[in-house]
């Protein structure tokens, strides 16, 4: 089949060259794509398949004046009736399929983004495709191009370095790479430079920009280009189907090209925690009405969630936004009567052992301690048979989260799952969560997946997140601790335990300001752990980079070490350490 | 109480004490929700009625399926522990004695399956061979010195729990701390196995142990030989091989994958340690196959799943995991849906209840009778009057819905035989046509009409074409199919099937004398042709010639045979349109068949990621928003900072300069708010924009979109390949 499709999809295109019809050659595979890739229902493939048929018709009788309205109010009914469409057909939970999802790494050019986004912003109110063509003159935007200036007058000093890059967009340069415009079809590379110094980076990026806009003036473009092929790069002149050609461009330079603008630019470059909360707490989130609506229909499952807990299945919620406030809700209007766990997989420092510790503990009343947590799960296992008509409910969100993915921890949880009168609830949020299970831990878990896309805001899940964006308190997850600790030497690990330990034994004595560095020498000598002061303080300098400890000067002088972590945490450090 | 905490991640929460409710159990929150309460506890219990009955069905195809094999096994393990006991002095038993009897059990991927299969072999072991069966998984035994712990834990403890009841604490095995060895095993089990000699034969446990030979064999199963390290299995085979002479120890390997598996991770000088015979379990495909024959290939079992459904959970089966009991949780779960989701399914039980049932009908349930689509279409067909009738009057209505009951019953009862019988006459044709398993034609069966597709004509002409022999013999089999002949209709077909045969069987008597002259004509004809197409080269007469070929061909007189294939075909033809009609053609079809194939997919095989993409870049899939609707790979301006960070980001490459990123991101969101940004005044960003991209930052990095990385000063790394 091969189609000749006019340019629908742009009304953008259309409205600059109104009038000028383009007709341009599809592919089957596209035509295939473009069909395929909304709906897999047959309905919405008869649907589509009309809606372009209606609209050539018009656009073939040539009615230059009024048929651009019509074709955006067709546009309209036809995105509008594949999103109807894909609702009624029972396979349609989702609006794109997965070839939209998972797609091989295409060549992004530095300045896209912008130029993206000042030409959206150029249509205020009005929705933008981003598959518009970039014209070659749109390339130096008016209000980029002071900032060039500066970054172009650097260039000469590094001028053997100069590297060429092609800026032809990339639609443009699709149509030349045809046989019969072989000649420019020698620009369709971009250079490799892995072989440059580290440091070198940041000049490097700036020289390419700098070039980006030189290159498309340059006349002889093959002359350029030729003084930096390598002779690999000549046997690629024969051409290729277009995707691989894609592929291996867009993998061949391992230096990305972005700008060097950092956000000290920024008055303030970065805010603290409190002001981030306040100012986001006062700015009331847009479609409240909407949103609300969401999760109305989600509450509506409720009950529907508590027979399948009961009839032996875990209920997993996925889908965007954060499903705390659902679960919460769930939590309090059905289980307000029967024992529930509430765990956080989003807090940095929950541990598996203090899950199990809690059940043990607090659920079933059990004050001994375990040697292993296998034997703490053959406890809970036998308790929990012993007494069948006890219900315990068990809410994870965010069963993905960072201290929860491990192999051993999963295998646990699931056991846990899999006892038949305690039920599991779970969020997840992360886009590879799934990967943490594999088939027997999936049928362990037993999981009934549910859709749940609320919209709200992920506040409490990304409050201890790090974020460049924001001011660091300094305050370490034990996550990182465990992670940093684990890649050192023994010896290392030996003389953190050494402060953990001291720290921990002061914990009560409020004037406590760290362990001086002579005395920590001495005990670290005495444990074998260095032979001399230098040793130590090599040592000290890594923990220093790590943030693991903080160095402060008493009032005499003498140094003292500090390891800046609350004391819950440091026990539960050491705790895991010692298993 | 809060479940946000900044030094806690977990909350236990109990009831207080006082406040003791009544405890809601799964029929409330089944019956919650829904207007009619009576109607929705009956469909509750049928619905309970139903999953009791599938499980001890599907149970019972495992046993049944597993008995050959374990049968062998078992026998297997009597051998060699007699062998153990009738040990004589010479050389070759110490030959043999110094060997353990290992049984390779080779299970296949399905891993999810084997703990029913291991639980029946434990259980079947324990009831006739020996006591001392233990389990172990991989995950409990990382060293041999944890795989011996829970050896003799899960040896020495069962013992221990079993001799409680006769004398309190006054067994002397330490339970606690024993030191582990083979030792303290050897020493253990010598106390035990004299102990059943000198227990008096009056007690009540005993006398199911008592069947035990004196030295009943010690059964260590390895439940997934693969994941084991090989370290701990070398040395426990070699500590074990020492003990042969005084331990009758027995292994059960695990396998899932081949059984080359043991010498890969055995070396040989292990391996010969061990006496290995191999038993190989029936496939999954084999074990799904007669799922599905008890489950829904028979009119016993009352709910069905229609054909997308069946597609939904096979596929599953095929592309995912090769579990059966994935698939009968899919099974269960599209059973509780049915049940949940349509009132009417309270029809869905026996004859006499159904029959009663509709009876009782209340004035609403008989509103949704009329408001079912295949009632519509019932109605439509008939007379006028009937239909005001229909319409109007619910006592008729009644009537009616019984009558259909019925009908639909007695649909069902046809339907099955049938589609066994096509499928035995398809089966064995030549590139399976209708599909190599009864499913395959089960679900087109469902899907559509069958003899309307083009694979049942090429089957059917396929048929014209059978040898006798083979055509005897599968309506042979289709006899035995239709035997019982549970209706009249069945009993008609079967009626006519034995007439052909017996035809059949005639004609074999008077061919001996037509065939001879039969062949003699036909190759006169032959020869006689061949030789006019040699003498004519002319194209017009050659074409001529091969017309008129054809036309004797066509009009040539058929031997009896042939006409008696044709006319058996064309009753099969018959049964096929008359009783293989899809069920959407039946009024009240939506009592027994549950549709929504789509609620169980997204249910059982759910795609996340394309849920979380969809509502980033198609927001208005999920917020009905006027403001968010765009055409399709657009997006609104106005749409959730979340997204709008999201669709910048996609312009990147591999790092995202994150003050760029800010800027282009306030460059869109102040359009929307169709207040210019001010570009003089260069890196003042309104402090409220700036927030709220801080907070869609973090959330894509939250989601796992992007990470901060230190490559680069305030840049982050993309995390997915792709674009717009």
């Amino acid at each position: 089949m091969v189609a000749c499709q006019s340019e629908i999809m742009s009304p953008q295109k259309r409205n600059k060259d109104s009038g000028v019809l383009e007709v341009r050659f599809v592919a089957d595979a596209e035509v295939l794509d473009h069909i395929v890739d909304k709906q897999e229902g047959v309905k919405v493939v008869k649907n589509s398949v009309q809606k372009l048929v209606t609209l050539k018709s018009p656009e073939e009788n040539g009615k230059a004046g009024d048929e651009e309205d019509q074709d955006v109010f067709d546009e309209q009914h036809y995105v509008e009736a594949l999103g109807t469409a894909a609702e009624g057909a029972e396979n349609g939970s989702a609006g794109t399929g997965g070839s939209a999802v998972f797609t091989f790494q295409n060549i992004k050019r530095s300045n896209k983004m912008a130029q993206m986004a000042s030409e959206w912003a150029r249509t205020p109110g009005k929705s933008v495709t981003f598959s518009t063509p970039d014209a070659p003159d749109e390339v130096t935007s008016p209000p980029r191009a002071a900032k060039r200036q500066a970054s172009q007058n650097k260039t000469p000093q590094k001028g053997k370095k100069v590297q060429f890059v092609s800026t032809t967009p990339h639609r443009l340069r699709k149509r030349l790479s045809a046989p019969n415009l072989k000649s420019d079809s020698d620009s369709d590379f971009s250079p490799s430079n892995s072989e440059e110094e580290e440091e070198d980076e940041d000049d490097n990026t700036e020289e390419k920009r700098a070039v980006t806009e030189v290159a498309p003036k340059t006349p002889s473009k093959a002359a350029a280009a030729a003084l930096y092929k390598t002779p690999a790069k000549r046997a690629k002149n024969t051409p290729e189907p277009n995707l691989v050609e894609e592929y291996f461009e867009a993998h061949s330079s391992s230096k990305v090209l972005t700008s060097d603008r950092t956000l000290q630019r920024l008055q303030t470059p970065r805010l603290d925690q409190e002001t981030l909360c306040r100012l986001l707490d006062g700015k009331p989130s847009c479609y409240a009405d909407e949103i609300g609506q969401l999760n109305e229909d989600h509450e509506k499952h409720f009950s529907k969630w508590m027979l399948q807990l009961q009839l032996g299945f875990s209920v997993l919620l996925y889908g965007l936004g954060s499903k705390r406030q659902l679960l919460e809700s769930f939590r309090t209007s059905m289980l307000s009567d029967s024992v529930h766990l509430v765990i956080n997989g989003f807090f940095p420092s929950i541990t598996l052992k203090s899950v199990l510790n809690d059940i043990t503990g607090e659920v079933l009343d059990h004050s001994g301690s375990f040697r292993t947590p296998m034997d703490q799960m053959d406890f809970i296992i036998r308790a929990l048979r012993e007494d069948p008509d006890f219900h315990v409910y068990l809410i994870i969100h965010n069963i993905d989260g960072p201290m929860l993915r491990g192999e051993k921890t999963q295998q646990t949880l699931g056991q846990l799952a899999s006892i038949p009168n305690m039920h599991l609830l779970a969020s997840i949020d992360h886009i590879n969560a799934p990967l943490v299970w594999d088939q027997s831990k999936m049928s362990l878990f037993n999981w009934l997946w549910y859709e749940t896309t609320t919209y709200l805001p992920y506040v409490e899940e990304t409050s201890y997140e790090n974020s460049l964006l924001v001011q660091q308190s300094g305050a370490l997850a034990l996550s990182s601790l465990t992670h940093v600790l684990r890649s050192l030497t023994p010896n290392a690990r030996g003389i953190f335990r050494l402060l953990a330990e001291f720290q921990l034994e002061n914990k009560d004595n409020p004037t406590y300001t760290g362990l001086s560095f002579q005395d920590f020498y001495q005990r670290c000598r005495e444990a074998f752990l260095v032979n001399s002061d230098i040793t130590l303080r090599t040592q000290l300098t890594e923990f220093r980079d790590h943030k693991l400890i903080r160095t402060k000067k008493g009032a005499d002088g003498v140094e003292y070490l500090l390891i800046p972590v609350d004391v819950g945490t440091l026990t539960d450090f050491l705790e895991k350490e010692t298993e | 109480m809060t479940t946000t905490s900044v030094s806690k991640g977990c909350f236990v929460f109990k009831p207080s004490a006082k406040v003791k409710k009544r405890k809601l159990d799964a029929e409330d929150y089944f019956t919650n929700g829904s207007e009619d309460c009576e109607n929705s506890k009956e469909r509750f219990r049928l619905c309970q009625d139903m999953l009791d009955k599938m499980k001890s069905e599907t149970e019972l195809v495992q046993d049944e399926l597993n008995k050959m094999i374990l049968d062998s096994l078992l026998e297997f393990i009597r051998k060699s522990a007699t062998s153990f006991l009738s040990r004589e002095d010479d050389w070759a038993s110490h030959m043999r004695a110094s060997e353990i009897p290992t049984a390779a059990l080779v299970l296949g991927v399905n891993v999810n399956d084997h703990d029913m299969t291991f639980q029946s072999l434990s259980d079947r072991l324990q009831q006739s061979v020996t006591p001392f069966v233990v389990s172990v998984q991989a995950k409990e035994c990382t060293v041999v010195r944890h795989l011996l712990q829970k050896v003799l834990q899960r040896l020495m403890g069962m013992s221990v729990s079993m001799n409680e009841d006769e004398e309190e604490g006054s067994t002397d095995v330490p339970q606690k701390r024993v030191h582990c060895s083979l030792r303290a095993l050897c020493d253990w089990y010598k106390t035990v196995s004299k102990k059943p000699s000198g227990i008096s034969p009056g007690k009540k446990r005993s006398s199911s142990e008592m069947e035990f030979p004196a030295h009943p064999p010690i059964i260590l199963i390895f439940k997934d030989l693969e994941a084991f390290s090989p370290r701990v299995l070398q040395d426990l085979i070699l500590i074990c091989s020492q003990y042969t002479q005084e331990l009758p120890l027995l292994f059960i390997f695990g396998i899932a994958t081949s059984p080359s598996t043991i010498q890969r991770m055995l070396p040989h000088s292990v391996t010969s340690l061990l006496c290995i015979k191999l038993f190989q379990s029936s496939s999954c495909t084999q074990h799904l196959a007669t799922v599905i024959d008890k489950l829904v290939l028979t009119s016993q079992f009352l709910f069905k799943p229609s054909g997308k459904v069946l597609q939904v959970l096979v596929g599953l089966f095929l592309y995912h995991d090769f579990s059966v009991c994935n698939f009968i949780k899919g099974f269960k779960l599209s059973m509780l849906e049915h049940f949940h989701s349509q009132p009417l399914s309270v029809l869905c039980c026996k004859k006499e209840d159904a029959l009663a049932r509709a009876e009782r009908l209340s004035h609403q349930e008989v509103e949704r009778v009329r408001q079912l689509p295949s009632f519509m279409r019932y109605v439509e067909e008939q007379e006028p009057q009937e239909q005001v009738e229909l319409l109007t009057n619910d006592e008729h209505v009644k009537e009616v819905c019984q009558k259909l009951l019925k009908s639909l019953r007695k649909y069902h009862k046809n339907y099955f035989p049938i589609l066994r019988c096509l499928h035995e006459l398809t089966a064995s044709l030549p590139k399976y046509p209708l599909g190599k398993q009864i499913r395959e034609l089960h679900v087109t069966c469902l899907e559509r009409k069958v003899w309307e597709t083009e694979e049942y004509e090429t089957a059917l002409q396929l048929l014209r074409l059978l040898a006798k022999d083979e055509l005897v013999s599968v309506l042979h089999k289709c006899i035995e199919i239709l035997n019982p002949g549970k209706t009249k209709k069945i009993r008609e077909a079967l009626r006519q099937l034995q007439d052909f045969t017996a035809k059949f069987q005639q004609l074999d008597a008077c061919t001996d004398s037509s065939a001879v002259e039969m062949h003699t004509e036909g190759g006169e004809g032959d020869t006689a042709s061949g030789h006019s197409l040699q003498k004519k080269t002319d194209l017009f007469h050659l074409q001529k010639t091969l017309l008129q070929m054809k036309e004797s061909c066509r009009t040539k007189k058929r031997s009896p045979f042939e006409l008696l294939r044709n006319q058996a075909v064309e009753y099969i033809d018959g049964l096929v349109r008359m009783h293989l009609t899809p069920p959407e053609s039946q009024p009240l079809y939506e009592v027994c068949y549950y549709t929504s194939s789509g609620t169980l997919r997204r249910h059982l095989n759910a795609t996340p990621r394309t849920s979380i993409q969809t509502a980033l870049s198609h927001p208005y899939y999920y917020l009905q928003n006027e403001a968010l609707r765009s055409e399709a790979g657009a997006i609104s301006s106005a749409a959730p900072d979340i997204c709008i960070a999201y669709k910048l980001h996609l312009e990147c490459g591999r790092l995202i300069n994150l003050y760029d990123w800010l800027e282009a991101y306030t460059t869109v969101v102040s359009a929307a708010k169709s207040d210019s940004p001010d570009p003089s005044e260069k890196g003042k960003v309104d402090e409220v924009r700036h927030a709220r991209f801080i907070r869609a930052v973090s959330e894509l990095e939250f989601l796992g979109f992007v990470k901060s990385t230190k490559q680069k000063t305030d840049h982050v790394a993309r995390l997915t390949w792709g674009g717009c």
